[in-house]
Formats: structure tokens, sequence, C-alpha cells
């Protein structure tokens, strides 16, 4: 019999669904191999054999002895289910597994799209253009992403240690890991929120090193900035 | 032992995840009992997502939202996926071998990005805007919005359905229902998105056979809206048919 090759990952840490990727696989020990591709930097995941792996030439995704996935959410729960990993980080009981899939849902029209456009709106698109942060928009993407944080708080976390109940979950590093993104362009979106930032530590605490390991690249984007200015 | 109750849930058949909820369980009709509560969130004014009681069950005021023996669940994927765990669904719905599965979580994430929003503003635009407003369509915004509409198209055909009969594979699933809601929307304002492609035509044929009358059912408040802008649309024009000959 063949042996199992390992567990592929096509990730770019400037993203942050991929991050979330990249800390379950560390902090379970998965035994994986991480491929780069650095979408700023002359289009890595354009290429046609990138683009063959994945016609919609985003990141992350997962190639698994031959199985293909994409979406951040569908590799998380995946490699929980496929691989020997705690069963907390995607229980199985369903009542809580539907709050998981309750918060990954909820996720992709509140918590990430509302961070990233402050991400986008204060880093990226000034790098791109040259031109100032357009303020305006800005305010009005920190109110949007001031609503989700208002929910996040007392829908969601409701004074629990995590996002989805006692343990940590794959909710907690994808919401995380969009919190985190701001940081980049110097602003701690959690600044005035001491729950949230409580929970945020726990998160830490809970995957230990590689939680830096996974924003290293974030971490160095917020230098860069920080020496420039 | 106390008898278990029946599953409740709280739906507006205007909104596109509450129909995908709605088809599965009057699919499974003894599976459960729908409680419809109508949430008018267009053009009347009925409020009733913002009543008290509605928000104590659900802060977010949104809909749908399931109960099932006191457990209060809210997002139609995570909906759908616990209905089909819990109760005697056939699994294909959403199949328990982890490739399978991977593939159905994997197109309802991309479907919040894609299909829903674009699908959904097409509506907006075309329909609830105007009717909340009194203003004509915003073409520009409109033509942008269904551009963006076509790209999300393109990509279902190819990146999903990939001449599969269904999207994740030979059967049908929950994903299927999450999309082909969506996809119906602008129905209301009398635009068929799909006109132009017979590969998902086809596929929204196959999704309607599966389900059976489950579909129109289903469908019957978006029929009726856009029954009943045909008839205005069409006073209309005869006034100014009718008038034009003074």
């Amino acid at each position: 019999m063949a042996a199992r090759r390992l567990v592929e990952v096509y990730l770019d840490l400037l993203s942050q669904p991929c991050r979330a990727v990249h800390i379950l696989l560390s902090c379970t020990g998965i035994p994986h191999t991480v491929r780069t591709v650095a979408l700023r930097k002359g289009n890595e995941n354009r290429t046609p054999e990138f683009t063959k792996l994945n016609p919609m030439q985003k990141v992350p995704v997962m190639v698994d002895n031959g199985f293909v996935l994409t979406e951040s959410d569908a590799i998380l729960k995946y490699l929980v289910t496929r691989y020997d990993v705690p069963e907390h980080w995607y229980p199985r009981q369903p009542e809580r597994r539907a709050r998981v899939d309750e918060y990954t849902a909820w996720h992709h029209s509140n918590t990430r799209p509302h961070a990233a456009r402050v991400f986008i709106l204060e880093v990226l698109l000034p790098a791109q253009s040259g031109s100032p942060v357009d303020e305006v928009r800005l305010n009005r993407a920190l109110s949007e992403l001031d609503v989700s944080l208002d929910r996040l708080e007392t829908a969601f976390l409701r004074r629990q240690p995590f996002l989805c109940g006692d343990d940590i979950t794959v909710a907690d590093l994808l919401a995380v890991c969009e919190l985190m993104q701001p940081l980049g362009g110097g602003r701690d979106v959690l600044q005035r929120r001491p729950e949230l930032q409580r929970w945020r530590s726990r998160v830490q605490t809970a995957v230990g090193e590689s939680f830096d390991r996974a924003h290293a690249v974030l971490y160095a984007v917020r230098e860069r900035r920080s020496a420039k200015l």
C-alpha cells in the first residue's frame, strides 16, 4: 500500500483565513507541508500551476492525497474530522457543532468583511495607490466593525471563555485572525473592549507559540510602517 | 420522560435562506412543524422581527431561527446541517463521509461572499429600493450588480457544478437548496438570472424535480410579488396607452 503523503497547504500569511489554518496545523501537530504563496509579490496565485490547482486563484488551498479543497471553514472542519485532533476544535455533538457552524456562517458577512475593510482602507489601498487614507470611508468601516464587535460580544461570546462555549474551536481561530489584521496598520480594534481582549488572550494562551508564528508576517508589516512614520 | 416537542422555525418566505430551510422541512414533513411567523422584511412594515418576544429569541432580529426543544439556532447553514444531522433525513443532504461533506462546507462558505450578496443585490436594487423610496431603478448600480452576479454564476458553473448533476456531486445537498433559493430571488422582479445559462437552468430543474412541490410552496410568496408587480406595470402601461388617445 502506498504511504499517505503529507497534507499540503498553500498559504499567504498576510491572509487572515490562511493564518487560521496555519495555527490549527501547528498547534495540533498534524503532519503537513506549507507552500507559501505571496499574493502581493508578482501574483504567485495567478501562475498556470496554481490556477490549475485552484481556478479561483485564492488562498488557502489544501491538498490531501489528491483531494483539493478551498475555503478556510471547510479546510479547518475537514482537518479536525479527518485527523487525530482533539474534538473540541469542532465538536461532534450536534448542538455544540451547530454553534460552531452558526458562527462560521455569520463570520462571512460580519467579522470578515468589516475587519478586512479597515485594513484595506488603512494599509493596502494607500500602499497601492500612493494616496492618503480616505478618512470618511475609514470611519464608516470602523462604525460597521463596531456593530459586528458588539454582536460578537453579546450574541456569541456572552461571558463564555470562547465564542462557542468552554473550549476553543475553529470559530475562535477564524475570528481572532480577522481581528488581528488591522494591527498591520498599527490599529488594535479591540482596544476599548476588555471582554474581547481577554478572549483574545485566552486564544493566544490556548494555541501557544503558533499564534505569533502565524502572525510574524503581519507584525513585520506593522514594524515596517512604524519605521517609516 | 416528557415528550419531545416539535421543532419550530421562524421564517419569512420572502427571505432566501428561509426558503431553503422551508423546502428541506416540508419535503420531510413528519420531522417537524413549520411555525410560520410572518416577518415582513420588505415593503410592508409589519416589523414582527423587532418585537420584544422575537428579539429575546434572536437578539439579531433576523430570520430564519430554529428552536428545537429549547435549543435556539440562527443562520440557515447551521440550521440545515443540524436538522440533517439530528433527524431521520437521508444523509446525501449533508454526507457523513469527510471528503463529500467538505465539498458541501466549501460551497456554503463560498456562498456567503458570492451567490448570496450578488443575487440579493439585484433584487434589492430592482424591487425593494424602488418600492421603499418610490424612485426609479438606479440603472448604473443595477448593471454593476448584474456584472458581479455574472462572475459568481461563471464560477458556480465552472468551479462547483462542473457538469455534475448537483453542486457537490451526484446527489442533491443543502448547498443546492441555498444556491437555488438565492438565484430565484430576482424572479420577484421578473428577472430570470439563469436565462442565458442552459447548464444552470438544467441544474435548477433537477433541484425542482428532486424536491417536488415543496419548491413552489416555498416560492409562493415570491411568485405573488412578481404577479403583483406585473399587474401594476400592466396597469401603468394601459393608463399610458389610453391616455395617449386623448
